[in-house]
Order: structure tokens, then sequence, then C-alpha cells
């Protein structure tokens, strides 16, 4: 009989040493994950001995004021971000697709991208300065400056999806809609959004888990009494480990999984 | 350009004059058009056909308004239109991969220009209908255009650009990705919808069937310019160029000389030393030319003595409905002769045998180059 190994194009099920290597990976990626749920559901204040199953620490949670403010605090920044930063990332996407090539759009989508490769602590470091400069020269204070600051790094996140989205739609509808008499903003709004929209529903998801996990920013550049839910959960570490914080993760962990699968689905071609 | 009669004008759909369109700049430009003037009628079924490259796609695409003359003019009845956006131009095209939007459904594809048009819904929804019904779509108009079938959303796509009574329908190979019987049938049904319509058609293709089964007149184009123009039988029968002699069907070739030029015919001496009629292109000179035969246009006899030309069979290959006979002419040159089966006719000719080759009556043609 011929030897598979020898008549197959590469192929990675027939490399030694691949298997285990996964396996290993996956373990070291989910096991930690998979500990911390089951000690969100412990009984005593604990996070290294499981007593017995109970809900007490996501009663606790809920229950907790500072849990509450903090994650109302959190949802109005992803929310005000997400919104204004796929608005703005829809249009840069728009407006690197749907134009003929000029010079310096190779620069265009680097400048666009460039968010992703700059370490975020200098991003952080920098617009503390930038709006400490503002708030002097002003004396405006608030929130907005932090949902201004997630606004900012979220829009390369939505970018990426509507981008994706729009290069891989065909240039032809668009051509079908001019040719049977739509204007442009009808041709858009008609055709161009409705097929685009999976990448913006990607790109505002993407957005919003990225704006409400974020600490380097919100340690930085938040004011007083500007504290989100990751902020809230660093701090009561700091006072000793309970499984609150478990709880805490665990729901995040949910909510994250959801938006992973949506996203998911919204930027697998179901045709193809 | 103003000597263009009044007369004429009234009967001219589309007219383009000196189209030329170059992409890119410097040395990189390519011509894709390079000077090209046509008028396509009103109610013709117009072909522009030709091998990829040759221009006709972009011809198209100015008709349509996706690409703009570098210059030149688009004229539609009579009006500059060249300047004039896509969903400004009473012309609507066939894509080549149908592009139906397909987040609508059958019936709102359809409506979509009526729609554009800010026609009301009663008046859409009739039209609508009476196009699905021409198109024979009738049950599928709450359908989504993924449900469809290849041939079906052809289907579509034609009703789609014919519901809003373009002036011009423009079709960019639109049946290239049928298979070959969906093919035929398309090719009676598109020229059914024209005669119902009335609309003028333009058709590119670079199936030389298609083009000669469907259209009123054919153009022939390569490297961005048209070759020759006319009813796909006088572009088969009086082919004036090599190319257009190669592109379409297949011909034999033949060197001779030309003499006793009397208007659009003249006599070719062969190399046999026989004298033959021919028809003869605008502008024919005496001297050495190139002539051509259609392989059904001649004839095998077994006398090789008062025939046009003498050769050997060398090869025999059945085709059912005719047989293909290949010679080598005495000169050496290679000659194939089509003959079409008689039911129990036999076989008078064997490979090897010696035979003389007769031609019909006009069966040859002269070229310019």
């Amino acid at each position: 009989m011929a030897n598979p190994r020898k008549n197959k194009a590469f192929n990675v099920r027939y490399m030694p040493g691949f298997t285990p290597v996964t396996m290993f990976c996956l373990i070291w990626l989910y096991a930690p994950l998979i500990i911390m749920m089951v000690y969100a559901f412990n009984s005593e204040r604990s996070v290294t001995n499981m007593h017995g199953f109970s809900f007490r620490w996501f009663e606790q949670a809920a229950k907790n004021t500072q849990v509450q403010d903090a994650t109302i605090l959190s949802l109005q920044i992803a929310l005000v971000a997400t919104i204004i930063a796929t608005i703005a990332a829809t249009m840069a996407a728009l407006a690197t697709t749907r134009t003929k090539p000029f010079k310096g759009h190779a620069a265009v989508y680097a400048i666009i991208n460039q968010p992703l490769m700059i370490p975020e602590i200098v991003t952080a470091v920098g617009t503390l300065v930038f709006f400490g400069l503002i708030k002097s020269a002003t004396g405006i204070h608030g929130i907005g400056f932090l949902m201004m600051a997630h606004t900012v790094f979220c829009i390369p996140f939505a970018y990426m999806p509507i981008r994706a989205r729009l290069e891989n739609m065909d240039l032809t509808y668009e051509h079908a809609a001019a040719d049977l008499y739509a204007p442009p903003m009808k041709r858009f709004w008609r055709v161009t959004f409705p097929l685009m929209f999976p990448g913006i529903l990607a790109g505002a998801m993407l957005s919003f888990v990225i704006s409400f996990d974020d600490v380097i920013i919100n340690l930085l550049v938040a004011g007083a009494g500007e504290t989100t839910l990751p902020i809230y959960m660093i701090g009561t570490l700091r006072r000793g480990l309970t499984p609150e914080v478990n709880a805490i993760s665990t729901v995040l962990l949910g909510v994250t999984f959801i938006f992973v699968v949506g996203f998911f689905f919204l930027t697998t071609n179901k045709k193809k | 350009m103003t000597s263009k009669s009044s007369a004429n004008s009234s009967s001219v759909a589309i007219e383009v004059q000196g189209l030329i369109k170059t992409f890119g700049t410097g040395d990189a430009s390519v011509k894709a058009l390079d000077g090209v003037s046509v008028s396509i009628y009103e109610n013709e079924f117009f072909t522009l056909l030709g091998p990829s490259g040759c221009g006709k796609t972009t011809l198209l695409r100015m008709i349509a308004g996706f690409e703009h003359p570098t210059s030149g003019h688009v004229l539609l009845g009579g009006d500059h239109i060249g300047h004039l956006p896509p969903f400004m131009r009473p012309v609507n095209t066939v894509f080549q991969n149908y592009a139906l939007f397909p987040h609508m459904t059958v019936g709102e594809n359809i409506g979509f220009g009526l729609e554009m048009l800010g026609k009301d819904k009663s008046e859409i929804a009739r039209k609508v209908d009476q196009t699905l019904a021409m198109v024979r779509m009738e049950e599928y108009v709450n359908r989504k255009t993924s449900q469809l079938s290849g041939g079906q959303q052809q289907r579509v796509a034609l009703a789609r650009a014919l519901a809003p009574e373009p002036r011009v329908l423009l079709l960019d190979e639109p049946l290239s990705a049928l298979d070959l019987k969906l093919r035929k049938e398309m090719q009676i049904e598109l020229k059914r919808m024209q005669h119902e319509t009335g609309i003028t058609f333009v058709f590119v293709t670079h199936d030389q069937e298609e083009a000669l089964t469907m259209s009123d007149r054919v153009a022939v184009m390569k490297d961005g310019l048209i070759r020759q123009i006319g009813a796909p039988r006088e572009i088969y029968d009086h082919p004036t160029e090599r190319f257009v002699a190669h592109f379409i069907g297949e011909t034999n070739f033949l060197e001779g000389e030309l003499h006793d030029i009397n208007g659009s015919t003249g006599m070719i001496k062969l190399a046999s030393g026989s004298n033959v009629p021919a028809s003869l292109p605008d502008e024919a000179a005496a001297g050495t030319v190139t002539v051509v035969v259609r392989p059904e246009h001649a004839l095998l006899s077994t006398s090789p003595d008062n025939a046009s030309l003498t050769g050997e069979v060398k090869t025999i290959v059945y085709f059912g409905t005719d047989t293909h006979y290949h010679l080598e002419l005495e000169s050496g040159d290679s000659f194939v002769v089509r003959m079409q089966n008689q039911r129990d006719s036999g076989t008078d000719y064997q490979e090897g045998s010696k035979v003389g080759i007769t031609f019909k009556d006009n069966a040859v043609q002269v070229l310019k180059d």
C-alpha cells in the first residue's frame, strides 16, 4: 500500500508532535478559565478549596452597589465608544475600499491600523498628558474624556471587520444599483449598507468588548470616582481574593462568549 | 459630426464617435479602445464579438456609464450622454454574474429600477408581474435570489434590466455561466424578448456561434478596434480580414492572383493555374491576394480533370450530419472540405485517393490583408 505520508501534500495530521502540542496549548489556555468558573460557585469564601455548590457569590456581586455602579459606567462608556467608533470606522472603510487607488493608499491603511501596534501604555501616557493640557486650559472635566479615549482606540478594531466585509463584497452590486437609476445616497442605503451590515455589527461587537475590557487607559485617564468594572475588580483583588471576583468574571466570560459566537456567524460567509 | 442626416438620426439608438479609452498612464498605459465609431439602430439586436481584451466590454461599460471616454462621444438618441453617471442614463445592463441583490426577493429585485424612478407601488407591482410573466418566472416572485438556479437567476437579471423599459439593454456575456443546453434555450429566449419588447439589445460575447444565431448585426472587434460590421451572413460569407475569417467559423486560406476587377467581383488565378470568380472587399487592387473558402462552400469530385484544385485525401472525419475531408493540395497547402452526409450515400472517397475540388457559386472571398 502507498504510504500516505509520502503521497499526500503537506498535512499537519501526519506531522509528529502536532497533536500533543495542540492539546497542551488548549489545556493551558482553558484550564484556568474552567477552574475560575468552578470556584465562582463555591459555597465558602475560598478560591482554592471547593466546599459546596451555591450562587451566593453571584448574588453578593449583584447586590454590591459598587459593582452595579462600575458595571453601569463601563456599559455607558462602551456603548458611546462603540457607536462613535463604528460610525467612524464604517466611513473610513468606505473611503478606503470604494475609491479608486490613490497615492498614499497604503499609508492610510497603516495610519488607521497603527494604534493596534503602538503599546497601549504609550497611548495611555500620551492621552493622559494631552487631556491634562486640555483640562487645565479649559477647566472642563468629566466622563466625556474617558469616552473619547475609548472611542479612539476602538476605531481600528471596528475598522478591520468592516473593511474585510467591503473588500469581499462584489462591486457589481453597487454598479447594478447605479445602473437601475439609484443615485449615490439611495444606492448606499438600499444596497451597500444592507450588504455590509454584518461587517458593521461585527466591528461594533469587537469595539464593545475591547472597550469594556480596558484597564490601562482607564487606570491612567479615568478621573476621580470614574471606576469601571475591570478597575473595580483589580481593586478588590488587592483586598484579598474572594469568589465574588470569580462570579463577575464568569458573567463577563458568558457575555463575551455570546459576542464571539455572534462575531463568528457574522463574519463567516454562509454561501461559500 | 453635423453631417448626420435627420432622417437617419431618428432610427439611431446609440452612436459612438471616435471613442478612445486609455487605462493607466505613461509606459504602463493600455489602449482599450482605439477610435471606435459605430451606430446602433433602434430595435436592433447588435452584438460586439471578439476575443478577451479586444475592448468589447469596455465599449459596453462606456455606454452604461461605468467608464468615461478618454476622448470621443457617446450619443443616445442624438443626445450626448458620455458625461452622465450610470443612474442618469435610460440604459440597463444584464451583468455577467447577474449581480442580483442577495438581500432582496425576486420581486424586489425586479422592482428596484422602477422604485428608483419614483413609480407608484401599484404600477411597480403590475410591471413586476408583467416582466416576470415574460421570463416565465411568475411563481418565484417572493423567492430569495439565492434559492434560484443559474438559469433562473439569469432570467431574473434579464427581467430586472427590462422592467424599467430602457432605451437600450446591454448584455455582458450573460450566457457564459450556463451549460450548453440552457445556453441554446436562452439564445432563442433572448431573441424572442428582443422582438417582443422592441428594445435595442447590445450583446457582448466571445462566442461566434452565439453572435451568429441571435444578432441582426455583428461587430467583430480586435485590439480596441471594430474590424468588420455586418449581418451574420455577411460576416460569415464575406469576411474582409484574415482575423475575422479566422475568428468566425472554420476556413481555408489560399494565395492567388487577383485580375479582371469589375466592381465588387473579380477573377482569381490560383496556384493550380485555374481561374475562379471571387467577391472583393472595398479598395481591392490587382496582384497577389489571400482568399478564403469555407469548407462547406467547396465540393469534392472523383474526376480531377475540370476541377479548380486537385489534391489527395489525408484524413476523413465523420461528424454524423456531415463529413470533413482533410486534403493536401498539389501546392502542399492543406484544405478542408465539409460535405453533408446523405442517407446510404456510402463513401466515394478513401484516404489516399486523388480528388478534384470545385467551388460553389460565390464561394471565394478576397481578404484585405
